[in-house]
């Protein structure tokens, strides 16, 4: 049998569009995008978003991957209004809407668990050591939609070396911020706070697994889970936990928010796979943003080299 | 103007004015990022709405001692399977793709499709009998088929709890609604009796062909 393996970044550097004409594109684009909103009447809708965007600080990134087969990214108004980010109320344009009273600075995250250096580091502190790349990454929610977008952040691997996970470090668990000032939607109690999420070890260490700081070149929007969130494409979105304060290495499996509300619904693993139904509705397709009809989803979301990390196991039983 | 008429222009508003609204959302591109899925809840909530306004009518009846309610019940319920039948039609048409086979496996394997399913095929009948003629022909019958009304709009509102992730709110307060409804038709509730006696007196005139 031919075994292909992919390369894991398909793309020369030198193909990757280089920073200069990445921005001056975006200037053109942002310049037709407000010609558009003023032709069709000035809804006000358009410049007022992109206006939000040019808020957030630009980012120095050192490399950019396009890992998402050459599609077109979603655009930026899409993926910032359109979030799953529940301790900011459930639909989805209510995180655009409400997150702006969270503050991501100063933010510290606390490492603990099964590791020889654990701490509580300051965020920039812990930045600091980092040269940024941008990954463009598919997407795939466990509702059935997706998208496809450009993340900056780093390698996950990277960071959690620093802290020396020892050999008893089997998972690393992951903790939103729980604050109800700050996230006035949780008194409601839809989900068990904090949000909980986690990683079998080698999963976090995969080269893919990466922890976003930012999206189209510049800082995070609150509601797309600043100051730091995971981002693991080959994982159902939920997987991707946002607004990060703690990352703990465990010896055992750690509990999931997802997964504590209902167990036959959301597993641990949730890895994107088409013959694996969600018992309430179908994974065998989904709705890509910007498009009307669905389309096949593929198998870990179209990122074949993390099966490796699941060989000999039956994912319809570890779903 | 008489009083039938602003009951009759308050039923056609609500059948129109979430289409309306609709269309200017459309042309200022205010669907947001999944304009299908905005598409498939806004005319599931209109559906579920009207059929709830519907069913409010003979209670405002009972309650108000008024006529007119009863005179609009029917435009009401055609207008909420007007907005069913949009809504269905979007699934088969951007969901599906119009392919019969994924219809007959979201029937058998996603209960919320075989549910939503059901309460379209039980409002069908309503629909097609909504006319005087089909009513002078049924005569008592008409009305005891129109109950159907009844477990579609159960069907409608489970169908919509059993697709929510983990917020329930909204589809409760609709069960809730429509359990409150039903639940003062009920022959021991403290209006049972007067349902009672507009349901002979209805099946009387339908049988003298009024």
């Amino acid at each position: 049998m031919l075994i292909k393996i992919a390369h894991r970044y398909p793309l020369q550097p030198s193909e990757i569009t280089s920073e200069g004409i990445y921005a001056e594109r975006r200037r053109f684009l942002r310049a037709m995008g407000l010609a558009a909103g003023a032709a069709f009447g000035g809804f006000g809708l358009l410049p007022a978003a992109l206006a939000a965007s040019a808020e957030l600080a630009p980012l120095s990134i050192a490399r950019k991957s396009e890992m998402a087969g050459g599609e077109g990214v979603t655009p930026y108004e899409d993926i910032t209004h359109y979030n799953n980010f529940y301790e900011f109320g459930t639909d989805k344009e209510d995180p655009a809407r409400n997150a702006g009273q969270l503050r991501t600075r100063p933010w510290s995250v606390v490492v603990d668990g099964e590791c020889e250096a654990p701490g509580r580091m300051d965020l920039d502190d812990l930045l600091k050591p980092s040269r940024l790349e941008e990954r463009i990454y598919r997407h795939r929610c466990v509702e059935g939609w997706s998208m496809v977008a450009p993340w900056v952040g780093l390698p996950l691997a990277n960071l959690l070396k620093r802290f020396k996970p020892t050999s008893n470090a089997k998972y690393v668990a992951f903790y939103t911020l729980f604050d109800r000032q700050q996230m006035p939607e949780t008194a409601r109690g839809v989900l068990n706070w904090p949000y909980r999420e986690g990683l079998r070890f080698d999963e976090a260490m995969h080269p893919l697994a990466f922890l976003s700081v930012g999206l189209y070149g510049r800082v995070l929007p609150n509601q797309n889970g600043a100051p730091l969130r995971l981002t693991l494409p080959w994982k159902y979105g939920f997987k991707s936990i946002k607004s990060i304060v703690r990352i703990q290495f465990a010896e055992r499996q750690p509990t999931t928010t997802w997964n504590q509300l209902s167990s036959t619904e959301y597993g641990f693993y949730s890895n994107v796979n088409p013959s694996v139904d969600h018992p309430r509705w179908s994974q065998s397709r989904e709705r890509r943003l910007g498009e009307a009809f669905k389309r096949k989803t593929l198998l870990f979301n179209g990122y074949p080299e993390v099966a490796s990390l699941y060989t000999g196991m039956d994912l319809r039983t570890f779903f | 103007m008489n009083r039938l008429w602003v009951w009759r222009i308050g039923a056609w508003g609500l059948g129109i004015i979430p289409l309306v609204v609709l269309a200017k959302l459309a042309t200022q591109n205010r669907l947001g990022a999944n304009p299908i899925e905005f598409l498939e809840h806004y005319l599931g909530d209109w559906t579920l709405r009207i059929l709830l306004i519907t069913l409010a009518m003979t209670p405002i009846r009972i309650f108000t001692h008024l006529n007119e309610p009863i005179r609009v019940r029917r435009v009401l319920g055609l207008w909420a399977f007007f907005y069913l039948c949009l809504h269905f039609s979007t699934y088969v048409i951007f969901d599906l793709g119009f392919s019969a086979s994924q219809l007959g496996e979201d029937l058998v394997k996603r209960t919320y499709i075989t549910l939503g399913f059901a309460a379209w095929l039980l409002l069908v009948p309503l629909a097609v009998t909504s006319t005087l003629a089909w009513q002078r022909r049924l005569k008592r019958r008409w009305l005891t088929l129109h109950r159907l009304i009844y477990p579609a709009a159960i069907l409608g509102a489970v169908h919509y709890l059993w697709l929510v992730k983990a917020d329930t709110r909204e589809p409760l307060i609709y069960l809730t609604v429509l359990l409150g409804l039903l639940a003062i038709r009920l022959p021991w509730s403290r209006w049972g009796a007067s349902f009672q006696r507009q349901a002979s007196f209805q099946m009387k005139a339908k049988d003298d062909g009024l």
